[in-house]
């Protein structure tokens, strides 16, 4: 079976810092204002029956992505091992994709933006005009997996070849790997917890899997 | 940074920001467009030069289509629109419409009695494809169930019914038109029920529930009852007045609902939680859904 790379956020176990926020947006450059991962921060209840519960949300690179079928360009793709991708150089920026997705994880920026409104030099260097006015999301660090495929390391077990949000994240919630193996960290974890994904029902097949309690006869993973 | 750019609430459905009164432009006037193709082709038969009328509804495509041209993010990539014909209704759109201008112009230059019914069916396919590419948006409830495929595409054929009820006081054999206006003005008036019916059963955001509640009664009343009784009338009696008078209502509620549709009722999906985690003592709880009405389980 083909590699399907997948992430496990373990929600008894967020605490809601956005150090993964942080991560994504050192790692990626993203402009204010857009963030490819965010951490929600959902209350629910009447006191004192309450409850808060953190969720980090991103793209979900769905085996079934509703963003890639209505793109009239083909500038979003899907790889082998399961990653929606997006070439800056076919997209339009119709927005299409953004109306498809239930994820709310794509942006389109069609004006630079910095946070001090003149850019500081970090922000000069990093400057990507190709991502002006075309749709950007999480990539899930593609450029770290493509790098395991040269030096042999294995996404989800070491650190340069996964995602820099599961790098950071300072409380173990987020785990990356190959959920088609069954001997990977993340199927693993999946088999020994209770788990669900966002909006199944809309038939998407995410690759993002939230851990919300233990095994159901009592062990914990 | 003000609340507009404010992505850390992202946790209700939000109103779509991206497809603004341009994109809305393209289902309003195109649809109109599309609608007045087909309903001219039907009434070219009755002996009338309605080539006129072709190039208002040409014209009004071609709006459209310049209104979303303007609102693309990279409009000289434009052509890379074309690509995705296995699966993209916006390709498939942007395939039909020089197809549209192509039959269209040769109705115009030499008449052809075919000519008209190729671009009025291609007017169909044409809104066909614009109420698909709304269902296929699975990010936004209020477009994605079939049925929004329905009160669109008839939301579009009593367009262009309208318009050429408008006509009738230019070409007066054209207000037997307004019965045809009515019947399709009672088709709409279904599909619009049929659709609140169907958001209802699956559930939308609060937020969209609304909108489209408070639309209801005033579309109801001046979209399908006011616009139906006066073409009924006019079109029985011959009164082109009363079925131009028709047509407006028509024309202009449809416009209005499909601006309503696009910009004001589109909320996202917003995130669920069907189970709450356990934490340390506490045990795992039932699902949230902010911004809903329910709550899917597990």
């Amino acid at each position: 079976m083909s590699t399907r790379f997948a992430m496990a956020i373990d929600l008894r176990r967020c605490v809601g810092c956005q150090t993964c926020t942080a991560a994504c947006k050192s790692a990626n450059a993203t402009p204010p204002g857009v963030q490819w991962r965010r951490v929600l921060d959902i209350e629910d209840g009447r006191f004192p029956d309450v409850s808060r519960t953190f969720l980090p949300v991103a793209c979900m690179h769905c085996a079934n992505p509703p963003c890639m079928h209505v793109c009239p360009t083909t500038a979003t793709k899907q790889r082998e091992d399961g990653l929606v991708t997006i070439d800056y150089d076919l997209c339009i920026g119709c927005s299409n994709c953004i109306m498809a997705c239930p994820y709310d994880a794509r942006s389109i920026e069609h004006t630079p933006h910095y946070a001090y409104g003149e850019p500081m030099q970090s922000e000069t260097a990093r400057f990507d005009p190709d991502r002006l006015s075309v749709a950007t999301k999480c990539t899930f660090c593609k450029d770290r997996l493509d790098l395991a495929a040269v030096t042999g390391q294995t996404p989800g077990v070491d650190p340069e070849v996964t995602p820099a949000c599961v790098n950071s994240c300072i409380s173990g919630a987020m785990h990356f790997g190959d959920v088609n193996d069954p001997d990977s960290n993340i199927s693993m974890l999946l088999g020994g917890t209770q788990h669900f994904r966002m909006h199944e029902e809309l038939g998407t097949d995410p690759s993002v899997y939230y851990i919300w309690d233990g095994a159901k006869n009592g062990a914990d993973a | 940074m003000n609340k507009s750019r404010n992505i850390g609430d992202r946790t209700l459905p939000r109103q779509q920001r991206n497809w603004d009164g341009r994109a809305a432009a393209n289902f309003i006037c195109g649809g109109a467009g599309g609608g007045l193709l087909l309903a001219t082709a039907l009434a070219s038969g009755r002996g009338a030069d309605l080539r006129p009328l072709l190039v208002v509804a040409l014209a009004l495509v071609g709006i459209g289509l310049l209104a979303v041209w303007l609102e693309i993010g990279r409009p000289w990539r434009a052509l890379n629109v074309y690509l995705n014909a296995a699966t993209s209704w916006m390709t498939r759109e942007a395939m039909i419409a020089p197809l549209l201008f192509a039959s269209g112009a040769v109705a115009i230059l030499f008449n052809w009695p075919a000519a008209f019914w190729v671009a009025g069916l291609l007017g169909l396919v044409y809104v066909y494809c614009q109420a698909c590419m709304l269902h296929a948006n699975k990010g936004i409830p209020a477009w994605r169930h079939a049925s929004c495929i329905g009160v669109v595409v008839t939301t579009d054929m009593v367009e262009g019914a309208g318009l050429l009820c408008v006509a009738a006081l230019v070409w007066p054999g054209l207000v037997f038109f307004g019965i045809l206006l009515a019947a399709l003005l009672a088709v709409r008036w279904l599909a619009w029920r049929k659709y609140l019916a169907s958001l209802r059963n699956a559930g939308v955001p609060t937020a969209t529930s609304q909108v489209l509640n408070a639309l209801d009664v005033r579309f109801v009343w001046l979209g399908h009852a006011a616009p139906a009784a006066l073409g009924l009338v006019g079109g029985l009696a011959g009164l082109p007045l009363l079925a131009m008078l028709a047509g407006i209502l028509a024309a202009a509620a449809g416009g209005w609902f499909k601006y309503t549709l696009v910009c004001r009722a589109a909320f996202t999906q917003g995130f669920a939680l069907p189970r709450t985690p356990s934490r340390g003592q506490s045990k795992a709880g039932l699902g949230v859904q902010p911004g809903w009405n329910r709550v899917r389980p597990i």
